[in-house]
């Protein structure tokens, strides 16, 4: 009876542990979002996002340049990473034994561990002195290389777990392997391998350090690769450290609507590996919000 | 009448690293017949099958010698592709394997899909006939673009089975293709297969003896890599000439 009672006194310790432990995970996120929409959110209007900037020291304008240069600039970095990446991912998972398979995913899991000012100087060294220019292109390599190493990782382990005898079974048909490969088992896992190269973008879309010794940033709109482009985390970081208190209002502005973005694509890798059944593609991911939203608002 | 004979093995070793799984095979298969290959577990059945369609030398250090002859061709001949091999030489795995991803359809046409030159209303043609084949049509005709992977065990087996029946292969090779299903599930494949034996050629590994006493004209009898004995069904089960193979059958070994 009274060890009884003890267990429970334990079990009632642990569990209360691991609840505290949670709360403890969930209170910093919970205060930085309610800190950023506090200072955020009434700066965050539709010529905030719509506007370029204003010369220092009037009042308004907008960074409409950055919000576009992060677009740009991370396609140009997907467009990069993406296909090297799932080749690599493939290449690990298919044909992952002996020396080069072995030094490529060690040096995939060291290249996650370097710090992301480091990556800015070699693009720096590697590229920007060559042009003898900041560029946009230059920003993609960096982050290019940030998002790279996840990319190959999450398309290996995910390939890997598709079980052998299903290899097996296609190249019993008399399919060739490279076949077998792409069509059936990256074809088979395509909502998955997205899944994992959104969450790369989004982790790329909040760097900094790499952007600052690459792309840059200006103060105009440019869709120029050769050029310097402006950022929102590199416009943020301006905006903060600067005395104008217009532009340290809008660093925090800015912030907020790069949270809303790094949310949104990590909504949309959700929505993805939610499953598409087959046959539908993104057109069922659509039929069923729609149906989500009809059947909640009639 | 004479049937002819599809397939020649001569000679036939397999290793696998450092085991020798299957000795010196020599046996030849009748068309439109079905085989079966009984033995007890790790007899080297499953290799020796796998040798027919040359997908053994997928794995790792493994390699095969001798010839195995497909209508007079030796598959194991250096000018010869194993893709175009395993075109014609059908295989049906233990467990079902539909590919994850994929419709009914796709999954039914893919081998013909991936070889390209086959018209869409030719290969809707073909996915029908193979389903048909299969037993699966009936069941299946109104969810072709549901996911393979959501039918039943057996419904997916023989999928499978439609899937290697789209290439149209003259041999069938089936591993085990009944162990993971239940009595009704394995009833439906046996009278497939039984259906099947009008058309195909069939070699089909199994466990279970009083299946291959069921569907099978020739039985093969292995024992740790050696073929024992091998004749008709219906000698080697009530009238065995080897020790070995009445022991086992009787249930005395293995």
């Amino acid at each position: 009876m009274n060890r009884l009672y003890f267990r429970k006194i334990k079990n009632f310790i642990f569990l209360g542990l691991i609840s505290l432990s949670s709360l403890f995970i969930i209170i910093p996120l919970s205060i930085l979002l309610v800190f950023l929409i506090s200072k955020g959110l009434h700066g965050l209007t539709w010529s905030f996002i719509t506007e370029l900037p204003k010369p220092a020291g009037e009042m308004g304008g907008g960074i409409v340049h950055a919000l576009l240069g992060t677009i740009w600039i991370l396609s140009l970095a997907s467009f990069i990473s993406i296909p090297i990446g799932i080749l690599g991912g493939v290449f690990l998972s298919e044909y992952g034994e002996g020396f080069l398979a072995n030094t490529l995913r060690y040096s995939a899991d060291l290249m996650t561990g370097v710090p992301s000012i480091v990556i800015g100087i070699f693009t720096y060294a590697l590229i920007v002195i060559p042009m003898k220019s900041f560029s946009a292109l230059a920003g993609a390599i960096a982050l290019s290389l940030i998002m790279l190493p996840t990319i190959i990782r999450s398309t290996e382990e995910i390939l890997k777990l598709t079980p052998k005898h299903i290899r097996k079974a296609a190249l019993a048909l008399g399919v060739p392997r490279w076949k077998v490969i792409f069509f059936i088992i990256v074809k088979g896992n395509i909502s998955t391998l997205f899944t994992g190269i959104i969450l790369a973008i989004s982790r790329a879309t909040g760097e900094t350090a790499p952007l600052l010794f690459t792309a840059f940033g200006n103060m105009y709109l440019s869709s120029s690769w050769k050029e310097p482009m402006a950022t929102l985390p590199v416009q943020i970081y301006n905006y903060a450290i600067s005395p104008l208190e217009n532009w340290q209002n809008q660093a925090w502005s800015g912030a907020l609507l790069l949270i809303i973005l790094i949310l949104i694509l990590n909504i949309c890798a959700r929505l993805i590996s939610g499953r598409f059944d087959v046959g539908h593609g993104p057109k069922f991911i659509f039929m069923k919000l729609r149906k989500k939203w009809t059947s909640k608002s009639f | 009448m004479d049937k002819q004979i599809i397939l020649k093995v001569k000679n036939l070793d397999a290793h696998f690293g450092t085991l020798h799984a299957v000795k010196n095979i020599n046996l030849e298969y009748q068309e439109k017949s079905v085989t079966a290959i009984i033995g007890p577990s790790g007899c080297g059945k499953s290799t020796y099958i796998r040798c027919l369609n040359r997908i053994h030398e997928e794995l790792p250090n493994s390699f095969v010698t001798g010839q195995v002859e497909l209508k007079g061709q030796d598959i194991y001949a250096p000018e010869v592709d194993p893709v175009e091999i395993r075109r014609n030489i059908g295989m049906v795995f233990q467990k079902p394997t539909p590919f994850p991803g994929m419709s009914i359809y796709e999954n039914t046409i893919i081998g013909l899909k991936l070889q390209g030159g086959h018209s869409k209303s030719e290969l809707m043609d073909i996915a029908e006939a193979s389903l048909k084949k299969a037993f699966l049509w009936e069941e299946v005709k109104d969810k072709l673009k549901k996911e393979g992977t959501s039918l039943s065990g057996g419904q997916q087996q023989r999928l499978c089975i439609a899937r290697a029946l789209a290439v149209n292969p003259p041999l069938l090779l089936m591993d085990e293709p009944t162990s993971a299903l239940d009595p009704i599930a394995t009833a439906k494949i046996e009278e497939l297969i039984d259906e099947l034996r009008k058309e195909y050629t069939v070699i089909i590994v199994t466990h279970n003896m009083q299946q291959a006493s069921r569907i099978a004209d020739y039985t093969s009898f292995f024992v740790s890599g050696d073929l024992i004995e091998h004749g008709k069904s219906e000698l080697i089960f009530t009238n065995p000439t080897n020790k070995k193979t009445e022991d086992y059958i009787t249930g005395r070994f293995g």
